[in-house]
């Protein structure tokens, strides 16, 4: 015979309280954390000097290149060279040109954020945008006055190309990820050839590859743009490092997925466009980021084949003998923006993954 | 015309010999259950149906037209025959109607607002047409094993291949997915559904197919394959599930 007892259902109750650890505990509760918190404390003191100089011996706002001699930080500088540091030698009366790209790629950027949107309707958006920036950048029509590739400069240049590398990159990444995984002998060997051979190699050597050899071999009257010739490096370096973190999604997206897909009669690009590769970039989000990241600060290696991105604007503007040599002050300024771009897609992609889980999984 | 016949059926995996001659016809509204011990070839046996994978002798033709690496005729294949797997494979990053709707329109380019409106239809019939706005990781394995009913059954499918559908499942949810299953059976749907509920088999089965080492050891209807079962291997087969 079973017997059962009466139980009232019980009503849900909170856990109980964590007893709160004291301050003190916490910065010396032990050997350990007390050295930490020393030095930190040491740390702090070391960097007040440095404070003094940025902030209470700085200099804010002055026509007179002399008032900064006095050892305080020089921002009245980066404020008079701001728009040079910005658009480089772009003509300054055609300023509203490369200010309106920028405008247009953060415009581009902010309605593209929702996962909702993306799709080919969006792709196809950004493509027209990418090509109406790089027409006003150019001019020579409609009454703008031509300005070539070579007196581009500064953030557009940046953005465009951190953009451009990997906007066009990522489609050569996805084909030579799943050329990498192909059960074909000749895809496969070609897409690990070149992934390869080109993370073999430092970006410095690409673009010296592309800005200086390229052009002697091609044969006489042909001509690509040097800026052309950069971003066919950075898009070549940026797809080979996207493709193996792709690569890395599509081996977490489980088999059975495309075998519902095949069971179903879905074709095989429908498959791998609608099914395998939405699941295979969520896998992946933080290392595409931190690979768009690096392609951001990668941009700035270009100064040295001689094209005026942002840090290689700061570096002519900062020359000018008028002030006193503030180098200093212009790369932190141009630091700061490239920070400002970088926490913009690091926070953007935190939420991206979250907003991402949050739907599929309760 | 029949729905699917099988004949001098041999697969290998490397040098593993995992289907050996096997011939099986199946007739339109025929409820086929396949039982046997594990690895004896009975996924294997319905994933070469719809070429899930690939055979290297025999042949298998599915309502008049032979599975081949014609690719023709295997997307013509793969229009007739719906398929559910143990592990549901719902795609993860779709809403459910999504799962239902998406697949109609890559695979045959039907109009949205119809593969919508089928999807609804499907998933009403398996019951949870109220969950058609949740991602698949957001429901029960069964509802989950229901969706994914729907999904092969707004392709419209004449026959439908069943993968062991409940074995993943917690037992509390293997009925609410037997009884989809049984409602498409009542409803007529050619089904060939590889299963250890023999419960389901008893209730539904025309025939219940035996497989052991990758061959057909016995076919009979339930009654006489529970009650009178001929193979010695089938009677050890059956002792060991049936308590």
């Amino acid at each position: 015979m079973t017997s059962v007892t009466e139980h009232p259902p019980l009503a849900a109750q909170t856990p109980p309280a964590k007893a709160r650890t004291p301050l003190v505990r916490l910065l010396f509760g032990d050997a350990l954390s007390a050295l930490l918190t020393l030095l930190a404390l040491g740390l702090i003191l070391a960097l007040l000097p440095a404070l003094d100089w940025a902030i209470l011996d700085a200099v804010w706002r002055t026509e007179d290149p002399d008032a900064c001699r006095q050892g305080g930080a020089c921002w009245a500088y980066v404020h008079d060279k701001a728009r040079l540091i910005l658009f480089g030698i772009y003509p300054p009366d055609q300023h509203w040109r490369p200010l309106l790209v920028i405008g247009l790629i953060l415009a581009m950027v902010l309605a593209s954020l929702s996962p909702r949107l993306w799709g080919a309707r969006l792709l196809a958006i950004w493509g027209l945008s990418l090509l109406a920036m790089l027409g006003l950048m150019q001019g020579g029509f409609l009454g703008l006055p031509l300005v070539p590739t070579s007196q581009w400069g500064g953030l557009p240049v940046t953005l465009l190309l951190a953009v451009l590398s990997l906007g066009i990159g990522f489609p050569f990444a996805v084909a030579l990820a799943l050329g990498r995984r192909s059960a074909l002998p000749v895809p496969r060997l070609v897409s690990v050839g070149l992934i390869e051979l080109v993370r073999g190699l430092p970006l410095v050597g690409v673009l010296f590859v592309a800005s200086i050899l390229l052009p002697l071999l091609l044969p006489e009257g042909w001509t690509i743009d040097k800026l052309g010739r950069t971003l066919a490096a950075l898009t070549v370096f940026a797809a080979v490092y996207l493709a193996e973190v792709i690569r890395g999604g599509l081996q977490g997206v489980d088999k059975g997925q495309g075998e519902a897909a095949q069971a179903l009669g879905i074709p095989f690009w429908k498959t791998i466009w609608h099914i395998i590769l939405p699941q295979a970039i969520q896998k992946v989000i933080p290392p595409l980021t931190n690979t768009a990241i690096i392609m951001v600060k990668n941009t700035s290696l270009v100064m040295i084949v001689g094209v005026f991105d942002m840090l290689g604007a700061g570096r002519a503007a900062a020359a000018d003998p008028a002030w006193p040599a503030p180098y200093t002050e212009t790369y932190l300024f141009v630091a700061l923006m490239y920070f400002l771009i970088c926490i913009a897609i690091s926070l953007y992609s935190r939420w991206l993954e979250q907003t991402v889980k949050n739907r599929s999984h309760s | 015309m029949t729905a699917i016949s099988v004949s001098g059926l041999n697969k290998w995996y490397g040098s593993y010999h995992a289907l050996r001659d096997i011939d099986l016809t199946v007739e339109p509204g025929e409820r086929i259950v396949v039982c046997g011990p594990s690895g004896s070839g009975k996924s294997t046996l319905i994933r070469c149906l719809n070429r899930l994978e690939d055979h290297q002798s025999g042949s298998i033709v599915v309502n008049g037209t032979p599975l081949t690496d014609d690719l023709k005729n295997l997307s013509a294949v793969r229009r007739e025959v719906g398929m559910v797997f143990q592990h549901f494979n719902l795609f993860p990053h779709l809403t459910v109607l999504e799962n239902c709707a998406l697949p109609q329109i890559l695979a045959r380019g039907t109009r949205r607002a119809e593969a919508e409106a089928r999807a609804r239809r499907y998933l009403e019939r398996v019951r949870i047409p109220e969950q058609s706005a949740k991602f698949p990781g957001q429901l029960s394995g069964g509802q989950q094993q229901r969706v994914a009913i729907a999904r092969a059954l707004c392709m419209e499918p004449k026959v439908m291949l069943f993968d062991e559908p409940t074995s993943a499942l917690d037992p509390e949810m293997i009925k609410e997915v037997l009884e989809t299953m049984i409602a498409l059976a009542d409803d007529g749907m050619t089904m060939i559904v590889v299963t250890h509920e023999m419960g389901f088999a008893r209730r539904v089965a025309d025939r219940v197919i035996f497989m052991d080492a990758g061959q057909i050891v016995e076919q009979a209807p339930p009654e006489d394959f529970f009650g009178n079962p001929h193979h010695a291997r089938t009677r050890e087969f059956l002792e060991q599930i049936v308590h």
